[in-house]
Formats: structure tokens, sequence, C-alpha cells
């Protein structure tokens, strides 16, 4: 015969601060731990949503990011002449070919770090058309001129609407702000790639960008231009392409989170351990009760495992309530694989807070099951003796 | 019977939960000192850059160059006794993800770091050969490169894959001083740059030794003052300005890894404080007999706090004392990640601290509550 759950409910209830300061320890450990995963996830998915799944990006061969690649002038009219590439209503092909660099510029704490600048062509903005002005109004081609994404507003110095920044000898006007969906475009300085080409590198662009007409005819189309003996590039799908640009710090704060909370939990088994061994201690009189009332030490076992297990969900669960102000808190670091600032926000999915309940889960199980045993091989006359 | 020995008897009374109590203590203090001890020494990375050598990068950013026609105007600057440079190549080894430092320097680079230690038959072999390359000693075992070895290295900023010859390998003459890069000579990458895209004529970043330290701001203000209106301005800075501008560059991130590890030691202290505030209640009987023994409230008292300074103190030395074996003595740096990871005297006071605090909390509430007990109330009392 099972013993009933509110047996094990009742007996939390019984002793409230010990078993209050328990939850707090689990919930406290899950707190970090989807507070760690939650900033992993949003610095990737602000670059896994800045690339279209229908939108290709041509690199040099070779380079592994935007700023170490290079595209001649006249090797972006080439890729522009390609058949299979999306059209606007007026018959212009939709590509961009963009000047991209990052440019040493203070934050407004004072620190410094590098910010992304891309140059664009006309159609980038229905290339990329997540982006969109929120603020002010469009650069004009040929003036110095730039919009900033919502990132970098507040964040960086000189950032509103009139502010002037500086590349190089010339003054930029800042003269609208964009969003993008979150995505990296956030964190960039948009200008007209034939304005800004001669104030940093030269006569080169760095990357072409382009929608196709068919996405299921990416394959020949990167076979293409790929073998193309002229071009010396490689092709990728955008979507892929800023996704492999949060590999390196992705996985790293994914490792943080994980070695950490991992190491805490082992500390948060033991105090789970020690609450549950204290508890059955002060109960010996009742174990010996339900034993003489005919449960078998399985049901005794069972019953007190779950008691563990029900006490670090309860944690749990107040860990995932504790954590959710988290959520939306923005910041930013740089992604060295890019080598540019990127700005994003703290994302909790369902997912990160189910892995912390299952992660609490566990922990109560292990504390659980050691005390859980001990109750369960209880001699009955010693613990009817007892006091 | 003396004090010590019902303390003993008290510590032995579950043996298990004070070693638990014991063991999470150690853990969560552990990764308290570890954690303020991994931010500390990436904040404090500028302290491995010389103040002595100043590092003239493009203005507009590390990433772009710097004419090499600056070098003769660089060394007839006044105090500055010697200019080296260096080009970032950013080649990756078989896969991106076993990325490492390597760049090219010029034949001055090795006279400026003195800090770049290797045997005088190594250099020579290094400087003998046009492709020849310096590997850190990390570098050499995390790859199992042995000298002599050619290896290739496929290049991101210049297209097609280029070897390189292992003819030496390098120690750190200084704690923290990085182990795991790669140096070959400048003049490679000239011929690199020439066969390329023209390109030649460049280099990532200058190096200047400079005779008086106290001197270099005005030596680095007089530089960039000269190429202010060229079309590459220049930006000095002694190299620790340098190297912090680049530990800048993670911003806020340090801030909530720091909030983190807060949170974890406030877990687990609060899972300690509470069993030995519980084991406490539990004795409610025994305190009882010991206050009908004659025990005063202040021996009481006094017995609880020197029971929870043995547990939290035993945590301490296992937490702390774990962190200052691993990192101060066995010298652990996750793999040469970081670098001269060393528990400083301000963090193991502050984890002291916090054991000391977790000690007066968790004896607080069973001493205060012995104190009022009535002796007849906690011989009934039922834990």
């Amino acid at each position: 015969m099972k013993i009933p759950v509110i047996y094990n409910i009742r007996s939390l209830l019984r002793r409230p601060a010990t078993s209050l300061a328990t939850a707090l320890g689990v919930a406290f450990v899950v707190l970090t731990f989807i507070g760690m995963l939650a900033l992993a996830n949003g610095f990737r998915s602000a670059l896994v949503s800045t690339g279209r799944h229908d939108n290709v990006i041509v690199l040099r061969k070779g380079a592994d990011a935007e700023i170490s690649s290079g595209i001649t002038r006249e090797s972006a009219a080439i890729i522009r002449s390609m058949p299979g590439i999306a059209r606007l209503a007026d018959g212009r092909p939709m590509v961009t070919a963009d000047v991209y660099v990052v440019v040493s510029k203070p934050r407004v704490d004072g620190s410094e770090t590098h910010m992304p600048v891309r140059g664009v062509g006309p159609e980038a903005f229905s290339v990329r058309d997540a982006v969109r002005i929120v603020e002010g109004r469009a650069f004009e081609p040929g003036r110095a001129e730039v919009i900033l994404g919502r990132g970098l507003v507040g964040r960086m110095a000189n950032t509103r609407i009139g502010d002037k920044l500086r590349f190089g000898q010339q003054d930029f006007t800042v003269v609208g702000h964009f969003e993008a969906d979150g995505s990296a475009f956030e964190s960039e300085v948009w200008g007209d790639a034939e304005t800004l080409m001669p104030v940093f590198r030269g006569p080169v662009y760095q990357t072409v960008a382009l929608r196709l007409e068919d996405p299921t005819s990416f394959d020949a189309f990167k076979a293409r231009l790929e073998g193309d003996p002229r071009l010396q590039v490689q092709v990728k799908r955008e979507a892929d392409f800023y996704a492999e640009q949060s590999s390196f710090l992705g996985a790293l704060l994914n490792v943080i989170a994980y070695v950490v909370t991992s190491v805490m939990a082992v500390g948060a088994v033991f105090g789970a351990i020690n609450t549950m061994d204290a508890m059955i201690a002060g109960r010996t009189r009742e174990i010996a009760l339900l034993q003489t009332l005919g449960f078998q030490r399985r049901s005794i076992m069972a019953s007190f495992l779950l008691e563990a297990v029900f006490l670090a969900l309860a944690g749990g669960v107040l860990g995932c309530l504790l954590s959710l102000p988290i959520n939306g808190i923005r910041t930013s670091t740089t992604n060295w694989q890019s080598f540019g600032e990127l700005a994003f926000a703290f994302r909790i999915t369902p997912g990160i807070l189910l892995q912390g309940l299952i992660f609490a889960a566990v922990m109560g199980f292990i504390g659980g099951l050691l005390p859980a045993r001990r109750a369960a091989k209880m001699v009955v006359a010693a613990g009817l003796r007892r006091e | 019977m003396t004090r010590a020995t019902l303390v003993r008897a008290s510590l032995r009374r579950r043996l298990r939960r004070t070693i638990l109590t014991v063991l999470g203590l150690g853990i969560a203090l552990f990764l308290f000192v570890t954690l303020r001890t991994f931010l500390h020494t990436l904040q404090t990375v500028g302290d491995v850059g010389s103040e002595s050598r100043l590092i003239v990068s493009n203005k507009l950013g590390i990433v772009f160059p710097l004419p090499m026609a600056y070098r003769a105007r660089l060394a007839s600057q006044e105090g500055v006794h010697t200019v080296g440079y260096a080009s970032w190549f950013g080649g990756i080894y078989q896969d991106p993800r076993n990325f490492f430092a390597n760049f090219a320097v010029d034949e001055n680079y090795l006279t400026l770091y003195p800090e770049i230690v290797t045997s005088d038959e190594h250099r020579a072999a290094f400087m003998a050969d046009r492709t020849g390359a310096l590997a850190g000693v990390r570098l050499m075992e995390r790859f199992g490169w042995t000298v002599g070895q050619t290896i290739t290295l496929q290049g991101t900023i210049y297209p097609g894959e280029y070897q390189f010859t292992i003819r030496g390998v390098y120690h750190a003459g200084r704690r923290g001083f990085d182990e795991s890069s790669m140096l070959f000579h400048h003049r490679y990458l000239d011929e690199i740059m020439r066969a390329h895209m023209g390109g030649e004529g460049f280099v990532g970043w200058y190096v200047l030794g400079v005779s008086d330290p106290d001197r270099a701001p005005q030596i680095a203000q007089a530089i960039d003052a000269a190429y202010e209106n060229s079309a590459s301005p220049t930006r000095s800075q002694t190299e620790k300005a340098f190297n912090l501008a680049f530990v800048g560059m993670y911003g806020n991130i340090g801030f909530f890894l720091n909030a983190i590890g807060m949170a974890v030691v406030f877990a687990i202290l609060m899972v300690s404080a509470n069993t030995m505030a519980m084991s406490a209640r539990e004795r409610f009987g025994e305190i009882a007999v010991l206050k009908t023994l004659g025990f005063t409230d202040g021996a009481v008292l006094r017995l609880v706090v020197a029971e929870s300074l043995v547990i939290t103190g035993l945590g301490l030395a296992l937490g702390l004392g774990g962190a200052v074996l691993l990192f101060n003595l066995a010298e652990f740096d996750f793999g040469g990640f970081v670098p001269g990871l060393t528990v400083k005297p301000g963090i193991a006071l502050m984890a002291i601290a916090i054991a000391l605090l977790i000690a007066a909390v968790s004896a607080a509430v069973p001493a205060w509550q012995s104190a009022r007990l009535k002796v007849v109330d906690a011989l009934r009392y039922v834990a």
C-alpha cells in the first residue's frame, strides 16, 4: 500500500523554517542556472535571429568573419549579375554589397569597445527587411549621415539623433535609429557604402548579401559562385553564417553555466541530505508507526524520496519565479568572432525553465536517496523505544 | 570533562551531517574564491602589461593597419630606444575551434619582450629560418607539436594555406604572461601580402621601447599629435592601458558573473546555516541537561559558538585552502585559458569574513533560544 502524498506535504509544512531554508537553497541554485543559461541563450539568439534562411551571404574564401573578408567591386558586379537572385518590382536584383568594419568607440560608462559600422547598398533595406527605422529618417546616399541600431542607443557615446560620430577625418551625423527584431544588426551603425568606403579601407567591400528567388536553389547557387573561376568566394546561408558567429562565446557561456551550477548543485545536494536526515531523525517514531500499520519498507522509502523531490521542486518553482525578472535585461559584450560589440538581452525560454525544474528534481532525488533508505531500513522496535 | 571534549562529542554525534556541512561550506567558499579570483585576474590583466612599452595602433581601431613608413619617424622620436612591429595573422590550425593567437613580428620584437624566454639555439634557429615560428610551451603541449615540425595554417585574412616550421619554444619570463601564442617573421607575412593583394607596406601595430616610463604619456602625445591629420591617425598608449582596453571590451559580463557568484554563495550558505541551526535545535534536551547541571547561559553560548566555529573553520580550510593549493601552488589555469590565476590576500580575507558571518548567523538562533530556554519546556521538547 502506498503512503498518501498529503502525509509528505503536511510533514514539510510542520517544519516551515527548515523546509523553507532548504527550498531556498535549491531555489538559488536553480536561479543561477537559469540566469546563466538565459545569458548564453540571449547572446546566441541575437546572432541566430540575424540571418534569413532565404538570404545568402558571400565572403572571400577562407574568411571566417565579415571583418576578415574582402570582395572587390568587379567580383560584386559579377555576383550581382548571377541568375537566381530575387528581384524588386522595378527589376533591380535584391543584392547589397556591404562595407563592414569595427571602429574603436567609448561606451557611455567610459570603457571602450569596437562599434560595428556597415556601409550598405540601396537595396539593403529590402534584403534585410527586418530593419525598420523607428525614429528619425534613413541616411541619404552621398551625405555624411548614418543611422544607428537600437542596441547602441544609450549604450555608446554620441548616439542621439543629431549627434556626430567621427570616423577617421570625417564627422557623420546620426539621423535615425532602427530596430531589427533584436538581431545583431541592432548593434550596428549603418550608412551608405560608397560614402563610408573611402573613410575606411578603400575600394573593397567585405561581403555581399542577397535574396534568393527560390530558397531551395541554394545548393545550385552556391556551386555556381564557388565554381566561378573569376571569383574567390565562399557562399553561406545568411542564417547559418550568423549562427556560426555565436559558436565560440555561446559555447563558452554555456560551459561556465554548467560547470558552476554543477559544483553548486553538489553543495545543494549535501544540504538536502542533511535536511532530510534531520527530518527523518526527528520522525523515528512516526516511521516505526507506519511500519507497524503495515506499510512496506518500499512504500516508506518511496514516500520519503517523494518528499525530498517535492521539497526540491518547490525550491525549483521558486527559483523559476525569482528568475523571471531577469528576462529582458539588456547587456552587451564583444563578440570575439566578429570582433564587434553585440548588445543582447537575457532570454528565458520555457525550455530553460523546464531544465531548471528537472535539475531541481534531480537534486531532490539524489539528496533524498540515502536518508530515505535509512528510514526504510529502520527497525520497528528500535524506533518505538526511542524517547 | 573539558569544553573541548563536549564540542568534539557533539560534532561526532551526527558525523555524517557534520561532514556534509563542512563539505557544503567548503564547496561554497571554493566557488566564491574561484569566481572572484577569475574576475580579478581578468580585470588586472593590465598589470601584465609593461609601462615602459608603448603600443601605437590605428586610431580607428586595432583592426586597421598603419603604414610601415611610420617606422622611421617613430624611431627618431626622442625617448624611444627600440621600435618593433607586429601584425595579426589569424591563421586557423585544422579547425576553427583550435583558436590560438598567431602573429607576425619583426626582428626587434624579441628584444622588446624579455618576457619571451627561449634558449639561444632556439632563438638562432628561429631567426635563421624565413618560415620559422616560435611557439609558446602551452601551445606545443596542446597540439603535441615538436621542434622542427612543419605545420600548416589556413589564412582567414590572407586566403590560402601557409606552412611554418616550429624552430623554437618559449616560456613566460613572468607569471601571467601568455604561453600559448605563435610568432613568426614579419618578412614572411610581407611576402604573403605581396602575393595576394599588393597590400604590402602595412603593419598591425608598433611596439616602442621607452627609456623613461615616466615620460611615456608625453611621448604618446607627441606621436599622436604628429599623425593627427594624416590618412592614418595613431593612438599611442602604454601596454598596460592597451591591455586594459581589451578587458573593457567584455563590458559588464563581469558584473553578471559576479552577481551569479554571490547568488551561489548565498544559496549554499543558507543551506549550511540552516543545517547547523537545525542540529543545535535538536539538542534542546541536551542543553537543558547542561543547564540543569549548572552550565550558565554564557557557557552554553560558548559551546554553541565553538561548535559552529569548528564547522565553518573546517569548511574555510577546505574551500580557501583548496583554491590556494590549486591556483597559487599548482598554478592551475584552465588549460592556459586564464594564465596567472592567484588568490589575492583581499579575496582570502573576504572568504574568511564570510565564514565568520556564517558561524555567527548559524550560532545566533540556537544560542538565543537556548538562553531563553526553560529547562522544563526543553526536556519536554520533541525535535
